[in-house]
């Protein structure tokens, strides 16, 4: 019988009311009063040297209150990365400034040159269009595979090279790894393109910077999963403001995918632009900029050998990628080829050797940064599909060779650096090939084939590493930043309860989830629990939503909280039944003394923890709120194991998803329903990953795809219903409430399985095709087939 | 400047405009009605949805003054005086059919202009007619399925296909 309310229950979500009746409070429905509007001015170019820049006539447009270019921004830093590679000879990354608006050259289409303040967004846009440019063109710099080759341009003139850093992990077995392939008795190998992807969450970014003369505070609403952090990026590194004088505010927001993290040169420029001018200064992103401004993701080139030994157990795996840093570093995007990476190149199995080698490099394209599951999607690929791979070549099972190579003892130390606590492998490929319907694929393929129509089957596993992250190990790794998460849990006088969670939610449904956590701890009714998020002068400083960590991470603070406001409401239980703390017990919201039939309801503990009147106020503080900091000791691991059933049309190379099903492990689960819903949102991004979606530049570096005309988004009719499952659970060993996240997993394990069933339909039909570069678009499949 | 005058959910308004105002803009700055979205400058999001003597338009795609006269429905009056979600804003949400909520007012908005026309809408009618909604969060399962529920058929039985 599924529970119908607190944890475990598929409570339908809050928030829904406001979203669903247009009340949603989405940062671009935010007008200060007075504010003025910015438009940038972006290069059409992809280098260039900046000659001169003419404003004088469009300062002279009509409701042009400022125009500020890079000489405007003298004192003010550079957009910081958060992140510091150490290269394989012990050397820190090259790390170009990054301005605010362009100063010297312009590096990529969308480079910010020249921000436009006026009345109105139509005179700002006006004024940009009578702004004189004198812009001398470079060449640019846009195929990864050629900019290290002497003779290219340099991105950054200051750098030694376009190469930003040459990792390799883990350094010391290189030599090993080389030894273990030479002497295999089979190797597979597989050159691949991890494709380069533009998150496209619906909203588009929005910030609106408010500065208050009165008391020198400043404002900024903005479109982010951390606004905490870009508090403390933009006060410390951009704009010298203090904490205490700066709020960050990121309301309702629609959508994230890891594109609104990072700490984005526009926040600073309405920041600064606010205080400069003592007027609000609000900016709204186009479609057509978020394509040229958002960081980017993935754009992996890559060569991965996977060596076996003479039964077919895995030896080792050797893999080599060029990671595309586009012209800056954006916050994160040094991490995500690395740590986010590397770390994940075992997979679910057991092999001794992993060795991967990493050079990030520069090029004339906007930044690439952390995309929906970041770096582990990049691993899960190349490492899924040169097993496939292996399996037609040794002539084996392809599910024989995975479950031959498992890992199936926990805790699992790999030898890349982490130890996964927990996992059931072979379960989810066993609930896999149930919920597929293996067993019918023979029949289906028969009906394909009465219609003309390739019919393959792919499946893949998976496994991430998430809830990031242990603050002291990722220090370790080069992380300049804690990733903790705080909760506070104000409980009010009649009983009433304000949680405050650092983490922040942008379409996972916190409002409903955590608060069905204190619920079902203190056992009152979910109503009278109202969760707040996403305002760094409400809640306490949290490092927000990213990397599948609200649960495991923001969640176990909140339990941790919740703990101590159960301890010290016992405590007042105690002092008010006289009876000893230890005999108190909570059930159902009331306080009872063991062995007796005293009880006192949650109501009359909060009422007596701010009327103190009969209260040990020499014992305990009066009042009732609690804050807990939790940094977790281990990533979490989910895991699981997906396939996808596709037809091609043989005529036109297009294809077609016929079934997709993913069966996940996610530990304890909280609301299955908002699992669900984060699984299947994940399957239509990998699956458009797969298919569809791809960021393509020409060799000026003119951005080809740069709307939804161009770059395609899968629609309803791209995707059919999944069968998705979670009833494998190998509860998390290290946080308080056994979970692991669920959001990144679906983008992390379909595109395997997606291409994985296309090679297989064309090689069930006699095509020798072993492998084809996302998005596997009607022409690629057509080309392939036809060689 | 130019003087619109329509009726918006009922009620008429009247507002000077250039002529350049598209019908979203003027919806949410004009009229501080922010529940019609903007995702995108191509006409291809559709989270500007409204309808316009009852049939879906993107607003913008539209300019204001060609509203002129014109009986606009938005989001925000889908739902009764007293708060009652409509039959299709409640299937959202019981069949989770919005995450981040952006989209959210489109869909509704176009998932009402289908329904009208095709009461019993199969999965492959609304998958099709939903090819100018996107939706980035929800892989379009349970907006699917919030719609079948919507018009009165079986939900569980098409999932499990």
């Amino acid at each position: 019988m599924p529970k119908d309310h607190g944890i475990g229950a598929s409570n339908k979500r809050r928030e829904d009311i406001r979203f669903l009746t247009g009340n949603g409070n989405y940062s671009d429905d935010i007008n200060v009063a007075g504010q003025a509007h910015v438009h940038f001015l972006r290069s059409d170019m992809a280098h260039g040297n900046i000659k001169s820049i003419d404003t004088a006539a469009a300062s002279k447009m009509p409701g042009v209150v400022r125009i500020f270019t890079a000489d405007d921004l003298e004192g003010i830093g550079g957009v910081p990365c958060g992140f510091q590679i150490t290269d394989r000879h012990g050397e820190v990354m090259q790390e170009p400034a990054h301005p605010v608006l362009a100063s010297g050259k312009v590096r990529h289409v969308g480079d910010p040159i020249a921000a436009i303040v006026a009345d109105t967004l139509e005179q700002a846009r006006d004024a940009a269009e009578a702004i004189d440019l004198d812009i001398e063109e470079l060449p640019a710099v846009v195929d990864m595979r050629t900019a290290l080759d002497a003779g290219t341009a340099k991105v950054h003139d200051d750098l030694t090279s376009n190469l930003c850093f040459d990792w390799g992990f883990v350094e010391e077995n290189a030599g090993a790894v080389d030894e273990a392939i030479k002497n295999a008795a089979h190797v597979t190998t597989l050159e691949l393109v991890n494709n380069r992807l533009i998150a496209n969450p619906m909203e588009p970014r929005v910030a609106v910077g408010d500065y208050n003369r009165s008391n020198d505070e400043s404002t900024l609403y903005t479109t982010s999963q951390n606004p905490h952090v870009v508090r403390l990026l933009m006060g410390a590194f951009v704009l010298s403001i203090p904490e205490h004088k700066l709020r960050v505010v990121a309301p309702d927001v629609g959508g994230g995918f890891g594109s609104k993290i990072f700490h984005y040169a526009e926040e600073a420029f309405v920041t600064l632009a606010s205080r400069a001018l003592n007027r609000g200064v609000k900016w709204t992103s186009t479609r057509s900029e978020a394509f040229m401004s958002d960081a980017h993701g993935r754009d992996h080139v890559t060569k991965i050998e996977l060596a076996l030994d003479g039964d077919n157990n895995f030896a080792a795996i050797r893999t080599t990628t060029l990671a595309n840093m586009g012209a800056y570093l954006s916050t994160f995007g040094p991490m995500v080829p690395t740590w986010l990476h590397g770390t994940l190149m075992a997979g679910n199995y057991r092999t001794p050797l992993v060795y991967c080698n990493v050079k990030a490099i520069f090029t004339n394209t906007v930044p690439v940064d952390a995309y929906r599951g970041a770096g582990r999607p990049e691993a899960t690929f190349q490492l899924e599909r040169v097993i496939d791979k292996a399996a037609r070549e040794l002539g084996v099972d392809p599910i024989a060779l995975r479950r031959q190579n498992f890992i199936t003892e926990f805790p699992y130390a790999t030898p890349v650096a982490v130890e996964y606590d927990t996992g059931d492998y072979n379960a989810t490929m066993d609930k896999l090939i149930e919920i597929s319907d293996m067993a019918g694929f023979d029949a289906r393929l028969a009906k394909s084939k009465a219609n003309g129509k390739l019919r393959g089957f792919g499946m893949n596993c998976y496994i991430e590493a998430c809830g990031v992250a242990p603050s002291q190990l990722v220090g370790q790794l080069g992380a300049r930043a804690g990733l903790w998460e705080s909760a506070t849990v104000r409980v009010n006088a009649t009983g009433s309860i304000s949680v405050l969670t650092g983490t922040h939610s942008h379409g996972q449904g916190h409002e409903t989830t955590f608060a069905q956590v204190v619920s079902e701890m203190i056992g009152i009714d979910e109503n009278q629990i109202d969760v707040v998020h996403g305002d760094t002068a409400r809640t306490p400083m949290g490092m927000g939503t990213y990397g599948s960590r609200s649960i495991a991470v923001g969640g176990s603070a909140l339990v941790r909280a919740t703990e101590k406001i159960i301890n010290k409401a016992k405590k007042i239980a105690a002092h008010l039944m006289e009876a000893s703390d230890a005999d108190i017990e909570l059930k159902d919201g009331m306080f009872s003394v063991a062995g007796t039939d005293k009880s006192l309801a949650w109501g009359d503990i909060t009422l007596a923890a701010y009327v103190p009147h009969n209260y040990p106020l020499e014992e305990i503080e009066p009042g009732l709120e609690e804050t807990a900091f939790y940094d977790p000791s281990n990533f979490v691991y989910p895991a699981g194991a997906y396939a996808c059933e596709v037809e091609v049309d043989p005529d036109t190379g297009k294809v077609t998803i016929e079934r997709f099903a993913a069966a996940d492990d996610f530990g304890n689960i909280i609301n299955p329903m908002i699992v669900e819903g984060q699984v299947h949102g994940g399957l239509g991004q990998g699956i458009g990953q797969a298919l569809l979606e791809g960021c393509v530049y020409d060799e000026n570096g003119q951005l080809l795809s740069a709307s939804f005309m161009d770059y395609a988004m899968p629609r309803a009719d791209d995707v059919p219903f999944y069968d998705v499952d979670h009833s494998c659970q190998t509860p998390c060993t290290h946080n308080p409430l056994g979970v692991k996240g669920c959001g990144e997993a679906g983008a992390i394990g379909s595109p395997p399985a997606v291409v994985n069933a296309v090679v297989d339909a064309l090689q069930r039909n006699g095509k020798d095709v072993t492998h084809i570069d996302m998005p596997l678009s009607p022409h690629r499949v057509w080309s392939a087939m036809n060689g | 400047m130019a003087t619109v005058s329509m009726t918006v959910n009922g009620k008429s308004v009247s507002a000077e405009v250039e002529g350049r105002t598209l019908l979203s803009a003027f919806l949410r700055e004009g009229l501080g009605m922010t529940g019609t979205h903007v995702g995108c400058d191509t006409s291809q999001c559709g989270a500007c949805v409204v309808h316009v003597n009852g049939e879906p338009v993107k607003s913008c795609t539209m300019f204001a003054s060609e509203a002129e006269g014109a009986e606009v429905a938005t989001i925000e009056g889908v739902a009764a005086e007293d708060g009652t979600l409509s039959v299709i804003q409640q299937a959202f949400q019981d069949y989770h059919g919005l995450q981040c909520g952006f989209c959210t007012p489109g869909m509704v908005m176009s998932a009402a202009a289908l329904l009208k026309d095709n009461p019993k809408p199969t999965e492959g009618e609304i998958r099709k007619y939903l090819e100018g909604n996107i939706c980035r969060c929800t892989g379009y399962h349970n907006i699917v399925r919030a719609i079948m529920a919507a018009s009165g058929q079986d939900v569980p039985a098409v999932a499990a296909e």
